[in-house]
C-alpha cells in the first residue's frame, strides 16, 4: 500500500478549478520530484495535501497511511507525519524560533502519546539539528522567520523538518533563492533524512537540485494535471526542451 | 471545513464568565445629577463640610465643561441624567462591624469572582478592599497592616479616620477641573480605596482593590488615593468586573498616586469590565483618569495595565516626574475584540532633572475591535538630562480590526533624549495555517503568539497576576474552545 495516494483530485480555489484530476502514488522510501510551469498547480497540490482551508476538494480523494485525509484538520495531518516546507515561509512576530519548534514537536509528541521534551532536552536536540543545516544559532532566538533572509527562511524550513522527522516531507521550491553553498546544505539535510520509512515530494523548477537529491520519479504538472511521469532522466529532458515540447506532444496525441 | 479566519472569529467571540447579577436589596438614589443628589450622597456618607464644598465646586465647574471629543472612539451621547449616582447594598449602608456581619450573598459574589474575602481563604500575601457598586464591602488584613503603620481602607473610612491626609492630597494630582470625567467623578464619587505607607516602610503584601458594578443603570465613580511617604514602597493591584447588561454603564474613576523622596509605587490593573456582546450591545464605558506624581527625588511610579474588558476604554495613566532623578514607567496591554474600542496610553511629564521614563504599549485588535495608542512625552525647559524610551506595538488578528498610534512629543530642553519605536504585526490565516501545519492547534497558536507579544508587559506584573492576565487574555481570545 502506498504511503500517499492522490486519486483523481479536483481542487477549487476562490471558485476556480486549479487541479483537474491529479493521480499520484508515493511509496515509503521514495522521492518524487514534481516539476511544471508557473501557475500549473504545484503549490496547490502541496497545500491541499497539508489541509490549507482555502483549497476546496471538489472531487477525488487523498489517502495517507490507508486513511482519507479529507475532513482532517491541518494539525491532525501534521501530527500524522505530514510536513510541508513552504514556498513562502510565514513570519510570526513575537515568538522565538526555538520556542515555536519546541511547541510543534511537543504537540506532535503529545498526539502520539509520547513524553514531551523539557527545555534542556529540546535545547540539546535543536543545537544538534541546527548544526546539520549549518544554521546560525542566533536565528533560533529570533522571532520565527521575522527578518530572515530568503535563504535563511528556506534553511529554517529544513531545520524544522529535521526536528519534526516527518513520514512524508513535501518541499515546495525549497531550492529557489538559495546560493550554491546553501543549496548543497539543504540537499544534504534532505538526503540525511532519506530513510526506508520516509517519503518525500520535491517541487522544483531546476534540474540542478535533482543532481544533489536524486529522485526515484519525476512528474510534470501542467494545467492542473500530471501530464508526464518518468525517471530522473525526465528532468534532464525537460531542462533541454522546456515544457512546450510536452504541450505539443499532448496536442499531437489528441 | 471552516477557514482559519472563521476559526479566529469563533475563538475571539468568547463568553464573559463574570456576567452574573447578585440579587441583593440595594439602597439607590433616583437617577439624575444635581446639587441635591450630591448633597444626598455626601450626607449618606456622613462627610465633613469641606468635602461637600469640594464636591459642589467640582460639580459647578463640571457644568461649564464639555465632554471631550478628541479621542478615537465613537458612542451615542451619554445621558448623565439617566445614571444612578449612588447605589449600595442595604445592609452595607448600615455599616457592618466585621466580616461575619457582611451579607453572605456578597461574600459569595466575591468567591465566585475568585476574590475570597475571608482572610483564612484569602490569597496569601494580598490584602483586598472590595468595592461593590458605590461602597466598599470589606477590607482584609487591615489589622496586620496597621501594625506597620500602613493605612489601607475604604475612601469613606479614610475621610472619617484620617481627614488630614485626605484633605492634603485629594485633588493634588488630579484637580477637579482637570478634565470632564475627573470633574464628574469629583462631584459624585462614592467610595474607593485609600492607602498610606509611612516613611521607610516597605509594604509586605500586595494591596488590592476589586471593583464590581452590580446594580443596573448605575455608574461607578470611585476614587483611589495612594501615598508613599519618604522611602516607602507599595505594590497595588486593581481588578474589576461587571454583569452582562444590554445597556451601557458608566465607570468614571480617578486614581491619584503620590510618591515622596525615594518612594516607589507600583500600580497594576487587570481591567475586565463587561465588554458588551458580539454585536456590540451593552458593556462598560470606562473613562478613567489615573495619574501619579513623583513628587520627591529618586521616586518611582510604575503603571502596568492589562485592559481586556469595557465597550470603550479611555484611559491614560500618567506620571508627573517632578523630583530630580525620578522615574516613570508605563507597561500596557490593551485588547479589543468584537466591537470594543480602546483609546489608551500615557503621559510622561518630565519636570525634574535627570528624570527617566519608559513606555511599552502592546495593542491587540481582533474582530471589529479598534485600538488606539495615544501618548505624550513632554520634557520641560528645566528638565536637564531627561530621557524617554517608548515602544508601541500593535497586533492585528484577522482583517476587520484596526490599530492606530498617536505619539505626541514635546521637548523643550535640548539635552532631552526621546526615542520612539513602533511596529505592527498581523496574525491572519497564513500564520495560523503555518502553525497548524507544524502540529499546533489554532487555539494554542493564538495564545502562544499573543502571549509572546505581551511578554514584556506580563513580566512587570506581580506573579499571581501575571498568570491571571495570561489566562484572561487567552480566554478573551479563545472562548470556551477545547
Ligand atoms: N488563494 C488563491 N486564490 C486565487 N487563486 C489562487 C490562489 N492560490 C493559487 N491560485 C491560483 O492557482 C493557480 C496555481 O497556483 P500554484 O501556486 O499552485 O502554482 P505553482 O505551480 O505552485 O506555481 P509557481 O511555480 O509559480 O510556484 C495560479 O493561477 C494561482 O494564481
Ligand atoms: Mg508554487
Amino acid at each position: 500500500m502506498p504511503l500517499l495516494e492522490v486519486k483523481n483530485l479536483h481542487v477549487n480555489v476562490g471558485g476556480t478549478e486549479i487541479l483537474k484530476g491529479v493521480d499520484l502514488a508515493v511509496n515509503e522510501g521514495e522521492i518524487h520530484a514534481i516539476m511544471g510551469p508557473n501557475g500549473s498547480g504545484k503549490s496547490t497540490l502541496a497545500q491541499t495535501i497539508s489541509g490549507h482551508p482555502a483549497f476546496e476538494v471538489t472531487d477525488g480523494d487523498i489517502v495517507y497511511g490507508g486513511e482519507s485525509l479529507l475532513g482532517k484538520k491541518p494539525e491532525e495531518r501534521a501530527c500524522a507525519g505530514i510536513f510541508l516546507a513552504f514556498q513562502y515561509p510565514v513570519e510570526i512576530p513575537g515568538i522565538s524560533n526555538s520556542l515555536f519548534m519546541k511547541s510543534a514537536l511537543n504537540a506532535i509528541r503529545r498526539s502520539r502519546g509520547l513524553q514531551e521534551l523539557d527545555a534542556f532536552e529540546f535545547l540539546e536536540l535543536i543545537k544538534e539539528k541546527a548544526n546539520t543545516v549549518e544554521m546560525d544559532e542566533a536565528l533560533l532566538s529570533r522571532s520565527v522567520n521575522s527578518g530572515f533572509s530568503g535563504g535563511e527562511k528556506k534553511r529554517n524550513e529544513i531545520l524544522q523538518m529535521a526536528v519534526l522527522e516527518p513520514r512524508l516531507g513535501i518541499l515546495d521550491e525549497t531550492d529557489s533563492g538559495l546560493d550554491i553553498d546553501a543549496l548543497r546544505i539543504v540537499a544534504d539535510g534532505v538526503n540525511s533524512l532519506r530513510a526506508p520509512h520516509r517519503a518525500m515530494i520535491i517541487v522544483t523548477h531546476y534540474q540542478r537540485l535533482l543532481n544533489y537529491i536524486v529522485p526515484d520519479f519525476v512528474h510534470v504538472l501542467n494545467g492542473g494535471r500530471i501530464v508526464r511521469s518518468g525517471g530522473k532522466e525526465l528532468a534532464l529532458e525537460l531542462e533541454e526542451k522546456g515544457y512546450s515540447w510536452l504541450e505539443e506532444e499532448a496536442l499531437a496525441r489528441s | 471545513m471552516p477557514t482559519a479566519n472563521e476559526t479566529i472569529e469563533r475563538l475571539t467571540s468568547q463568553d464573559y464568565k463574570y456576567g452574573f447579577v447578585t440579587e441583593i436589596e440595594e439602597d439607590s438614589v433616583a437617577p439624575g445629577l444635581n446639587e441635591d443628589i450630591i448633597r444626598l450622597i455626601s450626607h449618606k456618607k456622613g462627610e465633613p463640610e469641606w468635602l461637600l464644598d469640594w464636591r459642589l465646586k467640582a460639580y459647578r465647574n463640571w457644568q461649564t465643561m464639555e465632554e471631550p471629543k478628541w479621542s478615537n472612539v465613537t458612542y451615542p451621547p451619554i445621558d448623565y441624567d439617566a445614571v444612578v449616582y449612588y447605589s449600595a447594598p442595604k445592609q452595607i449602608a448600615k455599616r457592618p462591624g466585621s466580616l461575619e456581619e457582611v451579607d453572605p450573598k456578597l461574600l459569595e459574589t466575591y468567591e465566585r469572582l475568585g476574590i475570597p474575602l475571608r482572610e483564612r481563604g484569602a490569597l496569601a500575601g494580598v490584602a483586598v478592599d472590595a468595592v461593590f457598586d458605590s461602597v466598599s464591602v470589606a477590607t482584609t488584613f487591615k489589622a496586620q497592616l496597621a501594625k506597620l503603620g500602613v493605612i489601607f481602607c475604604s475612601f469613606s473610612e479614610a475621610v472619617r479616620d484620617h481627614p488630614d491626609l485626605v484633605r492634603k492630597y485629594l485633588g493634588s494630582v488630579v484637580p477637579y477641573a482637570d478634565n470632564y470625567f475627573a470633574g464628574l467623578n469629583s462631584a459624585v464619587f462614592s467610595d474607593g480605596s485609600f492607602c498610606y505607607v509611612p516613611k521607610g516602610v516597605r509594604c509586605p503584601m500586595e494591596l488590592s482593590t476589586y471593583f464590581r458594578i452590580n446594580a443596573a443603570q448605575t455608574g461607578q465613580f470611585e476614587r483611589t488615593l495612594i501615598i508613599a511617604d519618604e522611602g516607602a514602597y507599595v505594590s497595588y493591584l486593581e481588578g474589576c468586573t461587571a454583569p452582562m447588561r444590554d445597556r451601557n454603564q458608566l465607570h468614571a474613576a480617578v486614581v491619584e498616586l503620590i510618591a515622596l523622596d525615594n518612594a516607589q509605587i507600583k500600580y497594576s490593573t487587570v481591567q475586565n469590565w463587561y465588554p458588551g456582546d458580539k454585536e456590540g450591545r451593552g458593556g462598560i464605558y470606562n473613562f478613567v483618569t489615573k495619574r501619579g506624581k513623583c513628587a520627591g527625588v529618586n521616586s518611582k511610579i510604575s503603571w502596568t495595565q492589562v485592559e481586556t474588558g469595557s465597550a470603550i476604554t479611555w484611559k491614560y495613566p500618567s506620571c508627573i516626574l517632578l523630583g530630580d532623578n525620578s522615574i516613570g514607567e508605563f507597561y500596557s496591554v490593551a485588547l479589543t475584540n468584537n466591537y470594543q474600542q480602546a483609546d489608551t496610553g500615557t503621559k510622561m511629564i518630565h519636570i525634574g532633572r535627570n528624570t527617566r521614563s519608559t513606555i511599552v504599549s502592546k495593542g491587540i485588535s481582533a474582530g471589529h475591535g479598534q485600538n488606539t495608542y495615544r501618548g505624550l512625552v513632554q520634557v520641560a525647559k528645566k528638565a536637564e538630562g531627561a530621557r524617554n524610551y517608548s515602544q508601541c506595538d500593535s497586533m492585528l488578528i484577522g482583517d476587520q480590526c484596526g490599530a492606530h498610534t498617536f505619539p505626541y512629543i514635546d521637548v523643550r530642553n535640548p539635552s532631552g533624549q526621546v526615542e520612539h519605536e513602533a511596529c505592527t504585526s498581523k496574525i491572519g490565516e497564513d500564520q495560523i495555517f503555518y502553525c497548524n501545519q507544524r502540529g499546533i492547534s489554532t487555539e494554542d497558536a493564538v495564545s502562544m503568539i499573543v502571549n509572546g507579544f505581551c511578554k514584556q508587559v506580563f513580566r512587570e506584573l506581580p506573579m499571581e497576576f501575571a498568570v491571571e492576565a495570561q489566562k484572561l487574555l487567552t480566554v478573551s481570545l479563545e472562548g470556551s474552545v477545547g
